[in-house]
């Protein structure tokens, strides 16, 4: 009995050690824009009282992590207006806000409704008041709402708040590797352990309607490709053929993935249709085809090749089979992402001997260096095309970093414990 | 000290058993499904230090080497490799055995690619064994592209560790 109750211990030690170690990441702004907005958000309260979660805080964290936004601390603010009617202009004119954010809550029958109004300070003006709702464990997406809402009124683009981050963490323990699939919110919050192995996981991928993902893991003894349903655990492995099964990626239209096997001989691109079952081989080269990804009209699939004698960014028009190849510069360019307005192509540039992100404009050809940090890799666009993250280093640790797709922006996700590597931002 | 280091050994393995054991409980705590299937390769062990012990059951090979290295983005068998490879398809041809063979990379460039350049690798050791006569039927080829460091430093003498075949 003794015995059995040490060894509840120290599962329990075992299972709540990397989960609350590694809980949230905590982010760390490297570099702003020059001017970034000034913006206050009153508390937002239950008339006067406090709830579970502090809606205010959640909203100016996503706003400054944003980079473009400067809000005004709490501890300065001379009042706590609620609505648009209590707002004394003066008092955040002194405080040099340029916008204001009110909202009250209430609790209806234990699902919380929040209204919630966007005031221009110069000009005295109300931009908006809106309304959302939902229960009370959903406290922290209701903050995320009015953060996209508020950040759409200011600069134009969609926000990204509301979004989710898949990664892999690779943990030493006992001297060997144990890996984790993860999923948190984009501000790192509420992480959840989605797929813990002693073997490699790999290249997750989300579906485009953000509830499935697909992964490469190595349980079996050699890669697989997986399909995991996050509100539900269910998973099916999709793969099991001699060689690669790897780099899966979603069509926009949800129907098939692309992905790379290498069971012909050589890695090829082959895409899968998840109604039938049935796979079609895409490409055929004895070079390397490898890190498919869909265009956003799903026309096209857009790959690494080392068929020129390096790794370059290719593109396979499905329709035709015409291979065009889209990146010239530099001896390495790998793992193409595109942002989804379909014109800006992201990826592994090498650059004096250094790995970093770099963006490419596919209209212009204009290709720019947005990292300066050290083995850079895997970088996954936000939906909203305005920030995107990818893996680097940190000493001799994997940390998650991000950047805006105009370099002006720059933040880092520092991990406390072992590699974070393989963010990918979900689609919606 | 031998006994001191064989006891610490027993005990980590116990340990290691324990939380091996019953890390599959995770799955009710997290939601998510937790993968133990391959239980021999994946329960982690102490080491015992064994420098002093000498046998003589030896395996006639253990002498060649069995991990052969690469340059950066290439796979190219060097000399060294051939020269042992040819000592290893001798002995294969006389007494065929199944073997694997395991391909990486260092952690530098994209992890897709990585994975085709390890099975590049590998298949380069393939050939060359298949060319000396050994049954393809016997090897299997298996990438872990740069999932899987010998040597966990980010600088040149790690990377020429991790790029290479392993012989299993």
């Amino acid at each position: 009995m003794k015995k059995l109750g040490a060894v509840f211990s120290l599962c329990l030690l075992a299972l709540i050690y990397p989960l609350s170690v590694m809980a949230e990441l905590t982010i760390e702004i490297t570099q702003g824009v020059d001017n970034p907005t000034r913006i206050a958000i009153s508390p937002i309260t239950q008339n006067g009282s406090t709830l579970p979660e502090d809606i205010g805080k959640i909203v100016d964290a996503d706003l400054e992590r944003s980079g473009l936004f400067r809000p005004i601390p709490r501890r300065d603010m001379l009042s706590f207006p609620a609505k648009p009617n209590d707002v004394y202009y003066r008092d955040w004119r002194i405080l040099g806000a340029e916008y204001l954010v009110v909202g009250n809550v209430d609790n209806r029958g234990g699902r919380y409704q929040i209204n919630f109004s966007l005031m221009e300070v110069h000009s005295a003006r109300k931009v908006f008041t809106k309304v959302v709702e939902g229960p009370a464990n959903q406290l922290r997406d209701l903050a995320h709402y009015i953060s996209d809402q508020v950040y759409q009124a200011v600069t134009g683009i969609p926000g990204a708040f509301s979004t989710r981050v898949a990664y892999v963490t690779a943990i030493p323990v006992n001297g060997k590797m144990t890996f984790q699939l993860m999923v948190a919110d984009a501000d790192g919050a509420r992480e959840r352990l989605l797929l813990n192995s002693k073997q490699p996981i790999m290249s997750p991928a989300w579906s485009p309607d953000a509830k499935e993902l697909v992964y490469v893991s190595f349980e079996t003894g050699r890669p697989a490709i997986f399909r995991q349903n996050l509100a539900t655990a269910a998973r099916t492995q999709l793969t099991n053929f001699r060689g690669l099964n790897g780099a899966p990626s979603w069509s926009p239209d949800g129907k098939q993935l692309a992905l790379v096997l290498s069971k012909d001989g050589n890695p090829e691109i082959y895409t899968y249709d998840l109604l039938t079952g049935q796979f079609t081989r895409r490409t055929t080269h004895f070079a390397i085809d490898t890190e498919p990804n869909w265009t956003p009209d799903g026309k096209s699939i857009i790959f690494t090749s080392d068929r020129g004698g390096s790794p370059q960014i290719y593109k396979l028009t499905i329709a035709t089979r015409r291979v065009e190849r889209l990146t010239f510069r530099g001896s390495y360019n790998a793992r193409p992402r595109l942002a989804s307005d379909g014109r800006t192509l992201v990826m592994v540039h090498r650059d004096n001997g250094n790995f970093h992100i770099a963006s490419q404009d596919l209209v212009t050809g204009d290709l720019r260096v947005l990292t300066q940090t050290y083995l850079d890799e895997s970088p996954t666009v936000a939906p909203n095309g305005a920030m995107l993250l990818y893996a680097t280093k940190q000493g001799n640790k994997g940390v998650l970093a991000a950047v805006s797709l105009d370099a002006g922006v720059k933040f880092l996700l520092p991990s406390r414990r072992g590699d974070v590597r393989e963010p990918a931002w979900s689609p919606k | 000290m031998k006994t001191k280091m064989l006891k610490y050994g027993v005990m980590a393995t116990f340990l290691a058993s324990l939380l091996a054991g019953c890390s599959s409980t995770d799955t009710a705590d997290t939601s998510g499904s937790d993968v133990m299937s391959v239980p021999s390769s994946q329960v982690s062990t102490g080491t015992v230090d064994s420098s002093g012990v000498s046998g003589s059951s030896l395996d006639a090979d253990s002498s060649v080497a069995r991990v052969f290295y690469f340059e950066f983005d290439k796979a190219i068998l060097n000399p060294e490799a051939r020269a042992a490879l040819r000592i290893h398809a001798q002995t294969l041809r006389a007494n065929p055995v199944n073997i694997r063979l395991e391909g990486h990379a260092d952690e530098r460039g994209t992890r897709e690619y990585n994975m085709a350049l390890g099975e590049r690798r590998a298949n380069s050791a393939r050939d060359f064994l298949v060319q000396e006569g050994v049954n393809g039927s016997l090897i299997e080829v298996i990438s872990y592209g740069e999932e899987s460091p010998a040597s966990l430093g980010s600088n040149d003498a790690s990377w020429a560790m991790n790029r290479r075949v392993e012989l299993k």
